[in-house]
């Protein structure tokens, strides 16, 4: 193979959003992440949102490190508490998008309660769940995303409490747009995430991604291209399908789609009128900065 | 600066502690709070969330008080001045995020309203037992301020100088109220706003290309800037380098926390503050804080009375304690009595600082009402003899 | 007669490019599993790190629909489209 120099100034659509000084990256070889943030960056690109004036937020985890990883004004905050930090964030400065960037062990788990309480009030924030049904960082514990059955070191012979379905959770706490992709599915999770830059509310997005070291290692499911192949082959979309239906069970169907895509005022906009229509010529605003 | 007058109630106004201490955080410019109701705080956000709308800000009751305590620290990144309000249990459950706070210098202010504990302990009732907690609550090593109120009028002077400390020091001001002081009803007067110093948050000045958010300056605190202003900037729990980055080395842990220590032990001088009575022919020294230093003033005139040279120390900012002062008058008092609502806890600080020169001796109580002044009195009794 | 579809070798203007940073790659296999006229593959050869990066099989082949950079998760390989003029002089580039 020849080593000619490259004529035209190519440059990876990724690289400029990248903190090009903290690569490589801490995931595993064949892990999700990385593929996610690529359609990250193309749906900001499309989006054509100013970048100075995204925000993103991440918890814990292995999906947490994607904020430290990416060239905007970035949170690594703690464990299961992006959302609220989010929430305090957007309402002081309402000019920001804010995204919160984080997996599923932190964003339902420890950060359950914030999570159905944020999508109750319709905070204008953007949630990407990355889910790959483990505690990754950690060494591979059970999380409340795990399928029945699957092994993880804390349910070390099969897990049996029921996992969440997250689709579901998002929309009956009242989630404005709700979707759930896998990470085979690049385009449809990149214009997912356009759309949910573009809309005003609470924004679910759950990308089911391959743990490779740790859940598809431990349940002998081979590497990330099995799973890649997995997704493809296993997964149906189903747009506008009713959430209750979605449920993941061990290596079952996959069911994908655009859920839920409604109106409704969000947090600021609710509090704003409220206080406009009570206090009249008093209100003096929610002070942005 | 100046606080703003449209957030300023001046005049004479009859408020209660937690009233009073909402008014002080609104003069300091508070623009954002995030809290949860407990008792007995619950009054102050009560009175913001009534406030704020026309002054301009807002209040939001958030899920718990895990949430409140970093929903303050994102506002705070947007450019908003914050504050959250507790008590005990409350406290207990925002020490992640004091920690969080310190870790990435985050200006704001915590008050917790204390009352008995431990655990669900006497909601209504005062209690001094949080003390310790507030020091050293949060796991790993930090410093904060720490503040103590005794009157309502002190809650609302006294706040302002917690934001002014927490914006000067980038470190979460704790203010350490107690159900007393938070339900008495006492005169509070308001001065016009241009008699308040209100210290601004030090946004730097350099392009964001040179900028490193946690370079400090030579006083050891870095510049700060906000999310929307196009500095791309990293803000991490991780034990991080100047660029804001995780560094997960000895030596980016020694150089950060080292600082984030130093920072106020090297600026105690301009920190600490006290109030004394009679100390200057005292042989004995009354030391006691918020509500129980105005029952200590009462033993007090009664061990004058009798003849007692008595004095009282109180120190307005308890951490960092007060520590000089402290080590100057064990030098030429007999003995330190502490007075505190709770089993022992600033007295470990007065012993230590006392260094075995004065005797210190403690008058515990549980909480659940303030000393019997006769208790006081009597154990100044003792060590006089 | 309908007009031959531009990515036919006859008609089309552009051709496609691969760049790999050839240390950043993990030899995932995505970008050769997912790229859609099959032009990839792993390379016998190793990178620094121990993994065998990918290359183009197939250089007329490529089409620059940049899918094997939208999977890559190292943001090792993407590819690009370059007007045939100028893509005459140029190779896949290896770089590092």
């Amino acid at each position: 193979m020849s080593t000619a120099p490259v004529v035209e100034p190519a440059v990876n659509p990724v690289e400029p959003f990248l903190r090009t000084d903290r690569m490589p990256h801490i995931w595993c070889p064949g892990c999700g992440i990385g593929t996610t943030v690529n359609c990250f960056a193309r749906a900001l690109v499309e989006s054509k949102l100013n970048l100075d004036k995204v925000a993103i937020v991440s918890g814990i985890g292995c999906t947490g490190r994607v904020a430290g990883y990416l060239n905007l004004d970035s949170f690594h905050t703690t464990h299961g508490r992006a959302i609220p930090f989010a929430t305090g964030l957007k309402l002081a400065n309402p000019e920001l998008t804010v995204v919160v960037y984080s997996g599923d062990g932190d964003l339902i788990a420890i950060g359950g309660n914030h999570f159905i309480h944020a999508a109750r009030r319709n905070a204008d924030l953007k949630v990407i769940c990355v889910n790959n049904f483990i505690y990754g960082m950690t060494g591979g514990q059970v999380a409340p995303t795990t399928p029945v059955g699957a092994v993880a070191t804390t349910s070390p012979y099969g897990c049996f409490e029921r996992p969440f379905n997250l689709p579901y959770l998002a929309e009956s706490s009242g989630a404005v747009y709700v979707a759930r992709w896998t990470v085979f599915h690049v385009r449809h999770i990149t214009r997912s995430m356009v759309e949910a830059f573009n809309k005003k509310g609470f924004c679910f997005i759950e990308i089911i991604t391959p743990c490779p070291t740790l859940y598809l290692r431990r349940n002998r499911l081979g590497d990330s291209l099995d799973a890649m192949r997995f997704y493809k082959q296993k997964s149906v979309i189903k747009n506008g399908a009713n959430t209750k239906d979605v449920d993941i069970g061990f290596q079952s169907e996959i069911v994908v789609g655009k859920f839920v895509d409604i109106e409704r005022p969000t947090l600021l906009e609710s509090m704003d009128q409220q206080l406009r229509q009570t206090l009249k010529d008093r209100y003096a605003g929610p002070g942005g900065h | 600066m100046k606080a703003n007058p449209a957030a300023v109630l001046t005049g004479p106004h009859f408020l209660d502690g937690d009233q009073a201490c909402c008014e002080g955080a609104l003069a300091a410019g508070a623009n954002f709070a995030a809290g949860y109701p407990i008792t007995p705080s619950t009054e102050v956000v009560e009175r913001f969330a009534a406030r704020i709308p026309t002054v301009g800000g807002l209040f939001i009751q958030m899920e718990d008080e895990l949430a409140s305590s970093i929903a303050i620290l994102g506002a705070a990144w947007a450019g908003a001045k914050v504050f959250t309000v507790t008590s005990g249990p409350g406290f207990s459950l925002m020490m992640e995020h004091i920690g969080l706070a310190a870790m990435t210098e985050t200006p704001c202010v915590f008050v917790d309203v204390q009352r008995g504990g431990p655990s669900t302990g006497l909601p209504t009732l005062p209690g001094q037992a949080d003390m310790m907690q507030a020091r050293w609550g949060s796991h790993g090593d930090y410093q904060i301020i720490a503040l103590c109120p005794n009157s309502p009028q002190e809650c609302f002077d006294l706040m302002i100088d917690a934001f002014n400390l927490s914006e000067r020091y980038r470190v979460p001001v704790l203010f350490m109220m107690d159900e007393c002081v938070g339900h008495m009803t006492e005169k509070v007067l308001i001065p016009p706003a241009d008699q308040l110093e209100i210290f601004p948050r030090r946004y730097t000045s350099l392009p964001p290309a040179e900028y490193r958010p946690f370079k400090p300056g030579p006083d050891q605190i870095p510049e700060m800037v906000k999310a929307g202003d196009g500095y791309r900037f990293h803000i991490t729990g991780l034990t991080h380098d100047e660029r804001g980055y995780p560094a997960m080395n000895w030596r980016a842990q020694d150089k950060l926390v080292r600082r984030l220590v130093e920072k106020i032990r090297n600026n105690v001088d301009h920190i600490v503050r006290y109030e004394e009575r009679d100390v200057d022919d005292a042989e004995i020294v009354v030391v006691a804080y918020g509500i129980t230093s105005r029952v200590a003033l009462r033993a007090l005139q009664m061990a004058r009375a009798e003849g007692i040279r008595a004095g009282l120390h109180r120190p307005i900012v308890v951490w960092p304690f007060p520590e000089k002062r402290l080590r100057a008058l064990a030098e030429k008092v007999k003995a330190f009595v502490v007075v505190e609502m709770n089993y022992g806890q600033m007295v470990y600080e007065v012993e230590r600082y006392a260094a075995g020169k004065a005797r210190t001796v403690l008058v515990e109580h549980g909480g659940g009402t303030v000393h019997d002044p006769d208790d006081v009195l009597q154990a100044i009794r003792e060590v006089a003899r | 007669m309908p007009e031959p579809p531009t990515s036919s070798p006859r008609t089309r203007k552009f051709r496609g490019l691969v760049h790999i940073d050839w240390d950043r790659c993990k030899g995932c296999g995505f970008c050769v599993e997912f790229c859609p006229p099959k032009v990839l593959a792993l390379s016998e050869a190793y990178n620094t790190h121990g993994y065998h990066p990918p290359y183009l099989t197939n250089e007329q082949g490529c089409t620059g629909c940049d899918l094997c950079g939208l999977y890559c998760p190292d943001f090792a390989i993407f590819g690009v489209r370059v007007p045939l003029e100028t893509a005459e002089a140029e190779v896949p580039a290896r770089e590092g």
